[in-house]
């Protein structure tokens, strides 16, 4: 009845919870243990090394694109060795590069800061951080984890089809999306792209649905919802925006599979290409859809999408940051009531990327206002972290520099969030350089870091009480972050230029083709932070099956329940009983106790001794 | 081979550090972690101080540097863009007192409350106080923002007013490439659809014959001129996939939507003579350019525009060719073909 290692089911004080390990067969075999497994901390590390392994796949493009546009010049053998026909003569293809902007976009937000972030931590963190044994449904767990694997299978086979992968951008905008004579991206590569996403948004509905389910109903005793770690409202919450938002970008998917294969017409009127009226195969003229449609259906998505990739980052840096300054998180009820604001309001702007397209202009100035709006809780998070350094005692733990780095980052990227949110301002700036800045700050380098805080700081719990080098990480940490505003930064003039993204070559242009100076020094920049990236991939590998021992089981002094766990715990996390909880998370530094565990009940306080240190006031 | 010797090198290097940061690793257990671990924290800490130092020097510097090519910092050549200017002055001087401060915070808390082993946090939970105030100060600030933004936003958007006479242009895209018609003397564009599109038969644009109106309308052949000072009304559509209507200099952008016919109206205040002069470029021209991914040639839609004043500009009007006529021309063999030939061959 009870699995091998662990001893569940007979002494849980939980009652009132379902225990779903009860019928758990005695022998794994390597199949069912590693592979098939139905365990949530191998699952997370099924996504955190796919997720990596995607991410280097997405950067690597993304140095392929930035020589092209820091040498428009310059031809570069290994290209032809690497890419082929795609390189004629070491220069690359146009219709290519636009493959390669569209890959490196969809597989950073969906494979990497989508599943490879929330996959891995919401995964690895919920059932550990609220006293349960495993998710609400171990199988549809399982089932998340292979679907985004199939997703990632789909999109790797469109790399290497004839026509090429889809190129039509990470939005997919119909027609171009729609009509494969106007793109070769467009044939096979998009249906493929198509069918990927679909498993994607499967894969991710099956995830949030379990961690809500989990989050709402398996909370050990005494973890009340306020007495939550910051991650797992966070994830919580990311829950909630994908499980309300995929579906959507589902039917926008399956609208345009229509569009694309059966003569519908959703997104497409009056459309004149390659010397023809584009019609029906029975002939008839295809007109009345809209293409503005599947904007709205993309983006009522794409918005909540990008707090999908923020919200755990948040929630990491929240808890690291506590953790490590020995200091509460300052204002715990407004980090939580801005994240609820954030994903309420997160539905209600997703237009601001669409002032510009032809939308009724008097939406666009609704959308205006939730979206500044959205500045505040965002805001009141930020003077929260600042708070919480303020008369701390900070380590600085390779997860404290990049939960920093984070904070940084997203001041940074957010601030200029307020300048693309005015729709007078952004008629300039609308799909320049500025965006990219804007969004790679704000997102792609933010939720990064958030996604290397916690990989730093959960390691040993990933991977059998091993730990990442520290020295390695700290180098690592130093050129990522100054690398990216490096990379970043300069993109914001190139933008006050009116530069436009998704630009092959700017020679055409004389407004944008006055900055191969800058271009080249973001492109050196792109290049020594891919580089820099080997310095976490090689320690990360290294360390799973080499790092250092932790010798102690609480290694960053931590209030949080997945410290009481052993080193390497089993399939039920806790041997024994669950504990029980008594405080919330962040008791740190309380009446002369530095770090007060959350299993710390106050008569077990009584007797232990208050440490004999200066209280900083 | 160049790339592959580089690529090694960089591999080696990388090994290299990794050995010296593993030595480093014994090295901190031989001397002691807590000494280590102390040391580690002043120098990350200095670091961070420094990043603040030296980070906003680098950001000031460098934004001063290219301030040239900022198009907000030049006078505004559209009417609406002095409106805008203003709007990004207010914006800018929200988010840069704040940018500056809460780095400084951020990086100079860091360098203060490193880790030190005789002291212990100061416990501060939570204060309400506090958390209202920098809710409710960004609150009023975002709403100033957003009610100027709105204000300008529908001004641009809203209608051109009545008492002023507005020039109605209309601009088609296609895979890869922008045509500008104008009404030529009856300032009205004639009606037109894809469905009557024979570019075989000399209809490249589907303008419906029937309609009167389209007798004198015209495409611009090689540059876009429009006068100065008068408000153009831009119609603008796509024949196949999206594209957007980018000129850069006017802070004017709007998408070309198959299907759907969208707009945007603006005033050119700046001729392009004038432009020439105030920048010191003898050869500055105004560019049009397409913002919205169309395809493999999306970065290469260049059409030119000059901005004249309005007498130049009916000269220029004159000279153009009406589609129409040069159909009719070419049906028919007349005798008018020669002469107009001639006037075609324009300055612009
Ligand atoms: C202060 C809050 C923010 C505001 C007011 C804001 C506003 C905007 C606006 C108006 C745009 C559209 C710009 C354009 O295309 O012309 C935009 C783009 C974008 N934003 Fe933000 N943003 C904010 C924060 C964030 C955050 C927190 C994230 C992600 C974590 C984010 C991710 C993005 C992305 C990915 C895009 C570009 C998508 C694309 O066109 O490919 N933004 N933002
Ligand atoms: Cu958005
Ligand atoms: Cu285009």
């Amino acid at each position: 009845m009870a699995s091998t290692d662990i001893n569940v089911g007979t002494h849980t004080h939980d009652d009132h919870h379902h225990d779903h390990h009860d019928d758990h067969h005695e022998e794994l075999n390597f199949f069912t243990k590693y592979v098939f497994s139905q365990d949530h901390k191998i699952i997370a590390r099924q996504f955190l090394v796919t997720g990596v392994l995607w991410a280097v796949i997405g950067v690597a493009f993304s140095v392929l694109f930035r020589l092209q546009l820091g040498w428009p010049d310059e031809s570069f053998p290994i290209l032809e060795t690497l890419l082929g026909g795609w390189a004629e003569g070491g220069k690359l293809d146009p219709e290519f590069y636009y493959a390669l902007v569209t890959m490196h976009g969809t597989i950073m937000v969906f494979f990497v800061l989508t599943a490879g972030l929330s996959g891995t931590f919401s995964n690895l963190l919920i059932p550990l951080q609220i006293g349960a044994r495993d998710m609400a449904s171990p199988f549809m767990n399982m089932l998340s984890y292979w679907f985004f694997f199939i997703a990632g299978v789909i999109m790797l086979i469109s790399l290497f089809i004839q026509t090429g992968p889809a190129s039509g951008g990470w939005t997919a905008y119909p027609p171009l999306s729609a009509l494969p004579t106007a793109s070769s991206g467009s044939g096979l590569g998009m249906t493929l792209w198509l069918a990927s996403m679909s498993m994607f948004v499967v894969s991710s509905l099956l995830g949030g649905l379990n961690y809500v389910a989990t989050i709402l109903n398996m909370r050990t005793k005494g973890m009340t919802m306020m007495r939550l770690p910051l991650t797992i409202w966070a994830f919580f919450f990311t829950a909630v925006l994908g499980v309300l938002s995929f579906p959507v970008l589902l039917s926008a998917c399956i609208l345009l599979i229509f569009d694309r294969h059966m003569g519908t017409s959703f997104y497409l009127s009056d459309i004149w290409i390659q010397g023809e009226l584009l019609t029906n195969s029975a002939g008839e003229i295809i007109e009345g859809g809209s293409p503005i449609l599947y904007q709205h259906l993309f983006w009522f998505l794409g918005h909540p999408e990008v707090y999908i990739v923020i919200l755990p980052a948040m929630g990491i840096v929240s808890h690291v940051m506590a953790t490590n300054a020995k200091k509460p998180v300052f204002g715990y009820h407004a980090m939580v009531y801005s994240i609820m604001a954030i994903t309420v309001l997160g539905f209600l702007v997703w237009a601001h990327h669409m002032f510009l397209s032809g939308m009724n202009p008097f939406a666009g100035s609704v959308f205006t206002l939730f979206t500044l709006l959205i500045a505040v809780p965002s805001a009141v998070k930020v003077f929260n972290w600042i708070t919480t350094l303020w008369k701390g005692n900070i380590n600085f733990t390779p997860a404290m520099m990049f939960s920093i780095g984070f904070v940084s980052l997203f001041i940074s990227g957010g601030l200029t969030g307020i300048v693309l949110g005015n729709p007078a301002l952004d008629i300039g700036y609308h799909d320049t350089y500025y965006v990219i800045a804007h969004f790679h700050i704000v997102m792609a380098m933010a939720a990064g870091f958030g996604m290397f805080a916690g990989i730093y700081h959960w390691f040993p719990k990933l991977f059998n009480g091993r730990m990442m080098n520290a020295n390695m990480a700290y180098l690592h940490f130093w050129v990522t972050f100054i690398g990216s505003y490096c990379i970043f930064w300069p993109m914001h003039y190139l933008g006050e230029a009116g530069v436009p993204r998704r630009y092959f070559s700017f020679s055409e242009f004389d407004f944008a083709n006055g900055f191969a100076d800058l271009n080249i020094f973001i492109s050196v920049a792109a290049i020594v932070v891919f580089f820099a990236q080997f310095l976490f991939i090689i320690n990360f590998f290294y360390s799973i099956f080499a790092g250092k021992k932790m010798e102690k089981l609480n290694p960053w002094g931590s209030n949080s329940l997945e410290w009481t766990t052993p080193i390497v715990p089993g399939h039920g996390n806790w041997v024994g009983k669950i504990p029980e909880v008594f405080r919330w998370p962040y008791d740190f530094s309380k009446d002369g106790h530095e770090i007060t565990p959350q299993t710390t009940s106050e008569k077990d306080l009584e007797d232990i001794p208050a440490v004999k240190r200066i209280p900083t006031r | 081979m160049y790339s592959l010797i580089g690529i090694l090198a960089v591999a080696l290097l990388i090994l290299i550090l990794f050995q010296l940061a593993k030595a480093g690793e014994y090295l901190g257990l031989l001397k002691g972690e807590k000494e280590a671990n102390d040391r580690n924290n002043q120098v990350q800490a200095t670091l961070f101080l420094g990043t603040l130092v030296f980070g906003m020097i680098g950001i000031f510097w460098s934004a001063w540097y290219y301030s040239d090519a900022f198009l907000f910092l030049r006078t505004p050549a559209s009417e609406h863009g002095g409106a805008v200017k203003n709007m990004y002055f207010w914006t800018l001087g929200a988010i840069l007192p704040i940018f500056v401060l809460t780095h400084a915070l951020l990086f100079g808390f860091a360098y203060i409350y490193k880790k030190d082993d005789s002291k212990l946090s100061f416990y501060y939970p939570e204060n309400n106080k506090l958390e209202l105030i920098w809710m409710a100060v960004p609150a009023v600030v975002m709403v100033f923002l957003v009610l100027e933004g709105m204000r300008n936003w529908l001004k641009i958007m809203g209608p051109v007013p009545e008492d002023r006479t507005v020039l109605v242009i209309e601009a088609t895209a296609q895979q890869f490439k922008w045509d500008l018609r104008f009404s030529g003397l009856d300032g009205k564009l004639g009606g037109k659809s894809v469905q009557l599109m024979d570019p075989e038969n000399g209809n490249p644009w589907g303008q419906d014959w029937d309609d009167k109106a389209n007798y004198d309308d015209f495409f611009a052949k090689d540059s876009i001129v429009l006068p100065v000072n008068v408000p153009v009304l831009v119609k603008i559509n796509s024949l196949d996939v999206l594209h957007s209507f980018y000129l850069p200099d006017f802070q004017v952008k709007m998408d070309a939507v198959p299907g759907i016919p969208t707009q945007f109206w603006f005033t050119p205040i700046k001729t392009t003579e004038q432009r020439r002069v105030e920048l010191n470029q003898p050869d500055y021209n105004y560019e049009l350019a397409c913002a919205e991914l169309c395809g493999k040639a999306h970065f290469n839609m260049r059409r030119e525009l000059f901005i004249v004043e309005q007498d130049q500009y009916e000269d220029w009007v004159k000279r153009q060719e009406p589609l129409y006529k040069t159909l009719k021309a070419s049906a028919s063999l007349e005798e008018e073909v020669e002469e107009s030939d001639e006037t075609i061959a324009a300055e612009y």
